[in-house]
């Protein structure tokens, strides 16, 4: 007992992620939260989705289900697993049962690698963002035996237009992640600004998920910002490209309902279709996280490098850790996720009041203005020391992801659908140009002092 | 440009080989499919993705509206043409009234007419807001049907205070109207009018310059003023294709003379011409009823009409420009309180032959935005 | 900071090594004989999948960590997938009837164990043998494998593959235009 308790203490204040210090409890606990972090998500986007959708078209989305439709998602969950399973005739059983699966292995498997702070990730692989990209190619697998084993023309047209859009857009994100990876290798402000490095150096690029945050802390600049205007076209191509390998509007012809070929999970019922939605809004947190990782700095809060003055309140700041920096401006960010939470209470109570005052209603009522102080009791805790210093990475993380999804529905809400051809005219002929002129020219910037060192004797530095 | 004198009818056998094998395919896009508006059957035969060519199967909305008119006096048959296009029903009382009124040589007084055209622009803006929602969710848009519909209640709450109904409003009568316009009536439809001149902008904002919308409505089912004169085709789809004609200029009923406004007419004849068409008739319907708004003049709404209508013997053929296209009625009297024949001449039946030559060439995908793009309601061309 | 510094050399022992070689490698066996044995073209493409994920794992386990990365992306995510489309569009009713083994299978049996026999004499007696498989980890400290990589192609003076590398990549593209050119119906 006492050496369980012992190998677990060892661990803490390592600064290293479970899986790099081979620690199997923490790796253990570690993955059974981005677990169920990731399952909460889901529901929560797919609540989220509905009520943004139904904002932005005049309307109010599920209201009744739970006060303002909070209980909606478990609802659509209970009703899904309680629905009739139905196999077609003559599909092949195995096939059927394992396309699913497979898709959600997929989308699940790639969070190993996802970072949620400098040792916050279940393990630093350092080959992280090629194993992520990777790992999210073969839910395709999962999609064309889907679209097989449904045995029926339709799911077969529409799985293969699926996977044909999956693996044109995968050129164009591996070009834009190409380009990122190479901003990597730049040195930091100690060893010259835009020096080169090669593998003799102290300064090389890495393929790590938390190595490339650490890159853009150590030259303290977002990617997006840098060379500009090229990180912001690279991240704007991998934000394009995102869109269509995860299947969304404006790229979602294969699973549209006006359309003639209906999709691949058109056989797909009760768990198993559920099976397939939850991969599919897994896969959008994935690709976003690859977004936020490489170009929107990971974990660091904005303006990174800029400190402000130092400053010092009586038990409140500077915080405990040493090394941490005591600036003014990181005392007001660091108050950010609490004054968030404390903001969503304040919107909960704000709706409680504005609830009609119906003995009807007054479940609803109670249930809301519970859920609100549940999330101001958050915030108030956010707001403790301890607590504070080490939520700040997960939080910045996690909202720049939140971003991303809000731009996800707000997209499907804005744009008509492409036509497949007219979408693969944009993945292959203007995406993939784009990309290889990008990735010659973050280089050529990348280069610049090597060069004029080499030919030019030494004009820049 | 297709000579639709040589348009042959479809080879519907279906081929004995795997569907991956054959060159040619037939699909069918059943009669409940979510994007043919309605209960249209549409065989289409493929070549991969392209159309050869279609057919289109109708008659499943057939309630034999002619058949019944022959038992039907001329007053008992009004409201049943509220139910052919019940989109635009006011427009299909207007056209039926008209003719009516040409047959027993009265005509309305003019207070009825100003009402009438008020009411029938107004009905012109509520079909095209339909068409527009519903337009823009087949091609993937899917806010804007929400954004129109929100905006069509206000003229359904028009109708309803004018006549006690919002869709088959049954507004009018033969010889004028029934009912005397209510009070606030022109203050509301003042306020109406103030009310959706933003929103059309709102609505060309989504869609009008948007990348997307563009490239899938630009070059998609082409129609060449000249297919559409040999095919018959009017409305806004004639006047996309470069052909100005509009009956309320050409052949002026309902004192549309006295108004003032343009006929906006396209070029190409594509999709988004048609789209440019329709958003600007919007504004021009608002002219027109900002127009006639200010002008009602004071006096009866009825005419003296005999109470058991009974037309002098002969046959009469009145058209009014509907929504769609040109609405005609071709009735024929025996001189008995019965029609002889009453055969109503529906755009959309006659534009859905157009269908054909504008999908060929086309990609599958494109044969839902074309449909959508003729603006057909299965009630008017099945009847 | 140091990016390098997220991944100093590894300090613990890796964990449970035997265990899970013998589980990656017994699924690399079953997913083989699968492959083999299954009537139905679809099964079979799934047993090679997890074969080859499992060798991935193998990959990992000799910390070639960048070998790994590119085994899943391009054979299970990429030649798996061309193969599941040519099986799913081509018309494999025929071939599910057929038998799935011929009459000459004891003598195929016999070979391949001879042949097995003969790859452990080698490799278990003599000294050559033992030479060409040396025990131990490669040299390369963890988080180097993909620069290794990368010097060996890339470098100025260590790379001595760059001309292949650049004449492999021509003869892709060569391939990718003459399908193209192929499969296209009109010019």
């Amino acid at each position: 007992m006492n050496e369980l308790m012992q190998y677990i203490q060892s661990y803490l204040g390592s600064d290293r992620t479970p899986g790099g210090a081979g620690n199997i409890f923490w790796a253990t606990v570690y993955i059974l939260l981005v677990f169920g972090g990731l399952s909460v998500a889901v529901i929560a986007m797919n609540w989220l989705e509905r009520k943004i959708l139904a904002h932005m078209q005049v309307r109010l989305g599920p209201m009744r289900v739970g006060p303002h439709g909070l209980l909606q998602p478990i609802a659509d969950a209970i009703k899904l697993l309680l629905k009739e399973d139905i196999i077609p005739a003559e599909a092949d059983k195995v096939i059927f049962w394992i396309a699913p699966f497979i898709v959600v292995l997929a989308a699940f498997t790639v969070f190993v690698v996802v970072p949620f702070g400098p040792t916050h990730a279940i393990t630093d692989m350092n080959i992280g963002i090629l194993f992520m990209l990777g790992v999210s190619s073969l839910s395709v697998l999962g999609i064309v035996t889907a679209g097989w084993a449904s045995n029926s023309h339709y799911p077969l047209i529409g799985a293969l237009r699926s996977s044909a859009q999956m693996v044109s857009y995968e050129v164009a994100m591996g070009l834009a992640v190409v380009s990122a990876i190479m901003m990597t290798s730049l040195g930091s402000l100690a060893t010259g600004l835009y020096g080169a490095g090669n593998v003799d150096s102290q300064v090389s690029g890495t393929l790590s998920m938390i190595g490339i945050v650490q890159a853009q802390q150590a030259q303290g600049v977002w990617f997006v910002f840098k060379f500009f205007p090229l990180g912001l076209i690279a991240f704007g191509m991998f934000a394009i490209a995102m869109v269509a390998e995860t299947n969304r509007a404006p790229f979602d012809l294969p699973e549209a309902e006006s359309e003639l070929t209906a999709g691949f999970h058109t056989e797909y019922s009760g768990f198993r279709w559920s099976l397939f939605f939850l991969a599919e809004y897994s896969a959008m947190i994935a690709v976003s996280s690859i977004a936020v990782t490489l170009w929107l700095g990971g974990w660091l809060r904005p303006f990174p490098s800029v400190h402000g003055p130092s400053i010092a309140i009586p038990h409140i700041w500077p915080p405990a850790d040493p090394s941490a920096p005591t600036g003014a401006l990181d005392f007001v960010l660091a108050l950010c996720p609490g004054i968030s939470f404390l903001l969503l209470g304040a919107m909960c109570f704000y709706n409680v009041q504005r609830m009609p005052k119906h003995p009807l209603f007054k479940v609803q009522t109670l249930g809301l203005a519970g859920f609100g102080a549940v999330l101001a009791l958050i915030g108030l805790i956010l707001f403790v020391p301890p607590v504070r210093d080490r939520v700040g990475d997960i939080f910045w993380f996690s909202a720049k992801v939140t971003g991303f999804m809000y731009l996800y529905i707000w997209y499907r809400g804005t744009f008509p659908r492409y036509r497949f051809d007219q979408l693969m005219k944009v993945g292959w002929k203007i995406l993939l140009p784009t990309g290889l002129a990008l990735l010659i020219l973050t280089a050529l910037f990348g280069m610049r002092a090597d060069i004029s060192t080499q030919f030019l004797g030494g004009l820049g530095q | 440009m297709t000579d639709p004198n040589t348009l042959s009818p479809l080879d519907l056998e279906t081929p004995d080989k795997t569907f991956l094998d054959a060159n040619e395919l037939v699909i069918n896009m059943g009669p409940q499919h979510p994007a043919t508006h309605g209960v249209l059957r549409v065989i289409l035969r493929l070549d991969g993705e392209k159309v050869l060519g279609l057919e289109c199967v109708i008659g499943y909305l057939h309630r034999g509206v002619e058949k019944i008119a022959e038992n039907r006096t001329y007053t008992m048959f009004n409201p049943y043409v509220d139910r052919m296009d019940y989109v635009a029903a006011v427009s299909n009382g207007l056209g039926y009234c008209e003719t009516v009124e040409k047959l027993l040589n009265v005509e309305a007084p003019p207070r009825a007419q100003y009402i009438r055209v008020i009411l029938t622009e107004l009905n012109r803006m509520a079909s095209h807001q339909l068409w527009l929602g519903t337009h823009a969710l087949d091609i993937g848009a899917i806010t804007p049907l929400f954004y129109t519909f929100r905006d069509r209640e206000e003229i359904l709450k028009i109708f309803e205070k004018y006549c006690g109904a919002r869709l088959t409003t049954h507004a009018f009568r033969i010889g004028g109207l029934q009912y005397e316009a209510y009070d606030g009536f022109e203050k509301e439809v003042k306020n109406f009018v103030n009310f959706v001149k933003p929103k059309i902008d709102e609505y060309e904002e989504l869609l009008t310059t948007n990348r997307i919308w563009l490239e899938r409505t630009k070059g998609v089912g082409v129609i060449s003023g000249k297919d559409c004169i040999a095919l018959g085709v009017t409305g806004p789809v004639l006047r996309a294709s470069g052909v100005k004609w509009d009956i309320r200029k050409a052949l002026p009923y309902a004192n549309y003379k006295n108004f003032d406004f343009d006929i906006p007419v396209g070029q190409n004849g594509d999709t988004y011409d048609r789209y440019i068409v329709r958003m600007a008739e919007f504004r021009q319907s608002l002219r027109i009823i900002e127009q006639a708004v200010e002008g009602i003049p004071a006096g009866p709404v009825m005419a003296k009409v005999p109470k058991v209508m009974k037309p002098p013997v002969g046959e009469v053929y009145h058209s009014i420009e509907a929504p769609k296209g040109e609405l005609g009625y071709f009735i024929v009297s025996d001189g008995s309180t019965q029609p002889y024949r009453v055969r109503v001449r529906p755009p959309s039946f006659v534009n859905l032959q157009a269908l054909d030559v504008m999908c060929r060439g086309q990609l599958v995908a494109d044969v839902i935005a074309v449909i959508g793009t003729l603006d057909i309601v299965l009630g008017e061309v099945d009847r | 900071m140091n990016p390098m510094a997220a991944n100093p050399p590894i300090t613990n022992p890796p964990v449970a090594t035997p265990f899970f070689f013998y589980l990656l490698a017994a699924t690399m066996i079953i997913g083989g004989i699968l492959v083999i044995t299954r009537k139905n073209a679809i099964h079979s493409a799934m047993a090679l999948i997890t074969a080859l994920l499992a060798q991935a794992g193998l990959y990992l386990m000799l910390y070639a960590p960048f070998v790994a990365g590119v085994q899943i992306i391009l054979y299970a995510g990429g030649i798996m997938v061309l193969f599941l489309f040519v099986i799913m569009l081509i018309n494999l009713e025929r071939n599910m009837k057929e038998r799935q083994f011929n009459k000459q299978w004891l003598v195929g049996i016999v070979a391949a164990a001879a042949l097995g026999g003969l790859f452990i004499t080698v490799y278990t007696t003599s000294t050559r043998g033992k030479e060409l498989f040396p025990e131990g980890r490669v040299a390369y400290a963890d988080g180097q494998n993909t620069q290794a990589i990368a010097s060996l192609l890339f470098d100025r003076g260590a790379g001595q593959y760059m001309f292949a590398f650049e004449i492999a990549s021509l003869l892709l593209l060569v391939a990718i235009i003459g399908a193209v050119v192929m499969a296209k119906k009109r010019i």
